[in-house]
């Protein structure tokens, strides 16, 4: 096991390794090779890497013009920027008073949680979907945005968070004469941005990603998140122009991937905190 | 649930007693106060549409008629026994039955390999989770065409070695497995970094004391070490895995709708088709209870198992 020296062992290890993670990162090489192709490039030789004819700016153009790219991201953006500052302003009160303040409600409030983190929204659609149908709420940004308003996972893990901090420091503003909001404000929030910063990575990934919801209750170009705008682009292009079908694929799946690039160990920490529960 | 403010009371003098219940009250109203947007939402968002699908699941309301009758089970009837409703419940197990070790096993063989290496561990954990920060609707499109059955890289290469592939995505044979290598390639980052954390809790201590006792092969220190001391991140991925790969859609619905000839109708797919293209409320209401039954009994048995077994403390 030294460090330094190269044994039989570790030459097996890093082939190994090594090999899975070419294997894992090829989708991603042939996007970018794939989207500077021409059509016949594409058909005569998937295999080379390099494009004979640099494609790149004519499929760019393609995919940019045949779906409204800028409503997509913008979309996006606007949708989970909506989710997760809701889902933040509900969650960290709710999770304060449960875990620091004494009140009848907080233990079937528990409970309340622990059930609710069982239900995805493939559970809860169909209701939903009537519901927003009867009052014409569809293809709005309403509807995208109103179920996910409430996270229990996210009361589940400021919870958990909030314990953990010494109720001294609660005291001592109370003390100084600070109204409940002001704790929360003043001493909860500005020690809790580890959480915060998780819990948001993990909820901007889960809303940018979902397909199920948006494709259900938007029908409109108007409304569409990334992956359903995807959806249409595939729709309208039908044929096999997988030129411009990766250059769209290439500016959709970017923010995400240049964003957990730059901050890979949030980003780590955060989609898997699911796994502190254990 | 009162008992636990209650019960200290008795014990303090009457004078205090005043004071601190005023001051018990305030508390109270201010907990009632912070957790009511949550707890409204909660009920309107979370147990009210649950509620409700296991009422329409009773039901055989269609959106665009106006009213609906009771009809008993009659709906669970009729889907047990559709064939398509089997075929889906099927090709779900299957796919499950597949993606889940795979992916637990490529994890934890993937984790103990970087675990063991010094050097490249963050590029082969970032590599290998890239996946899971990666939109899957746009990923499924790439690997469409990586699975492509004649300008596909995959069969190209194939066909290099002078085999024919197969026809990934478009026969029915094979289509279930072309997902379920897509749905490996997606969660193994997930499954692997929950490993890792595992793996580095893990004391170096147990390791020598292991190799005194007689452990002196690789495979009998991972069978009495490292296997044991993993067993609860083990049994949390396993569940999340076979959560995750149950709510498997995606891909189906990006890459083969169903098809071909209902090769890879998947239970959240047949629902959705069900209630929101078909419009049909009720019967898909009652799928909705069968998918929600699964994940409760998923969720049941980790609970009991994580209370039984896994004790390393």
């Amino acid at each position: 096991m030294s460090p330094n020296g190269f044994n039989f062992g570790r030459v097996v290890r890093l082939s190994i390794l090594s090999l899975g993670a070419v294997v894992f990162l090829a989708p991603y090489i042939f996007m970018i090779s794939t989207a500077g192709k021409a059509q016949s490039d594409i058909f005569t030789s998937s295999l080379n890497l390099i494009p004979q004819h640099w494609f790149y700016v004519e499929n760019f153009t393609k995919a940019w013009s045949r779906v409204h790219m800028p409503t997509l991201l913008f979309n996006g953006v606007i949708v989970c920027l909506m989710i997760l500052v809701i889902q933040v302003v509900i969650a960290i009160p709710c999770a304060y008073a449960m875990a620091k303040l004494k009140f009848r409600a907080a233990k079937a409030m528990m409970v309340l949680v622990m059930l609710g983190l069982l239900v995805p929204i493939h559970a809860t659609a169909l209701p939903l979907y009537v519901g927003f149908d009867r009052i014409g709420a569809l293809n709005s940004y309403a509807a995208l945005v109103a179920p996910f308003s409430i996270s229990v996972f996210g009361i589940f893990l400021f919870l958990q968070f909030f314990r953990a901090m010494p109720d001294d420091l609660i005291h001592a503003a109370r003390l100084d004469g600070m109204s409940e909001i002001g704790v929360i404000a003043r001493v909860i929030v500005p020690n809790a941005w580890p959480a915060i910063t998780a819990f948001s990575i993990f909820s901007v990934v889960a809303h940018w990603n979902d397909l199920y919801w948006p494709l259900i209750v938007v029908s409109n170009q108007a409304y569409a998140t990334p992956p359903l705008g995807l959806l249409y682009f595939r729709a309208a292009e039908a044929g096999d122009d997988y030129g411009a079908l990766m250059a769209a694929t290439l500016i959709i799946t970017s923010p995400l991937v240049g964003a957990f690039l730059i901050a890979q160990k949030r980003f780590v920490e955060g989609i898997t905190m699911t796994g502190l529960k254990g | 649930m009162a008992d636990m403010a209650a019960s200290p009371i008795g014990a303090i003098p009457v004078t205090a007693k005043a004071r601190r219940s005023v001051a018990e009250r305030h508390e109270a109203r201010a907990g009632i106060m912070l957790s009511l947007p949550a707890i409204v939402l909660v009920f309107l968002f979370i147990i009210l549409p649950v509620a409700a699908v296991i009422f329409l699941g009773f039901t055989n309301f269609e959106l665009g008629y106006s009213g609906f009758e009771f009809v008993g089970f009659e709906n669970y009837v009729e889907a047990f026994g559709d064939r398509t409703f089997q075929k889906s419940l099927g090709n779900t197990i299957v796919y499950a039955a597949i993606v889940t070790p795979v992916s637990i096993f490529m994890a934890l063989g993937l984790a103990m390999l970087i675990e063991a290496e010094g050097i490249g561990r963050s590029f082969f954990r970032t590599a290998y989770f890239l996946p899971v920060a990666s939109l899957l609707v746009a990923m499924a499109t790439v690997w469409q065409y990586l699975f492509h059955p004649t300008i596909g890289p995959i069969n190209t290469m194939l066909a290099m070695i002078g085999v024919s592939g197969p026809n990934w995505l478009g026969s029915a044979g094979m289509v279930l497995y072309s997902l379920s290598i897509i749905g490996v390639w997606q969660s193994v980052g997930f499954n692997l970094v929950l490993f890792l954390a595992g793996l580095t809790a893990i004391p170096r201590e147990l390791y020598a004391a292991a190799e005194i006792d007689g452990a002196k092969s690789s495979w009998d220190r991972f069978r009495l070490v490292t296997w044991p001391m993993l067993g609860p991140t083990t049994l949390f991925v396993t569940t999340i895995s076979i959560i995750n790969s149950v709510k498997v859609f995606e891909t189906v619905k990006t890459l083969t709708e169903g098809g071909p000839n209902k090769a890879s109708e998947v239970l959240l797919y047949t629902i959705y088709q069900e209630g929101f293209v078909y419009l049909r409320v009720g019967y898909a209401s009652a799928l909705t209870v069968v998918f929600l039954a699964i994940l409760v009994v998923l969720m049941f048995f980790q609970y009991r198992v994580q209370d039984k077994q896994v004790h390393y403390s």
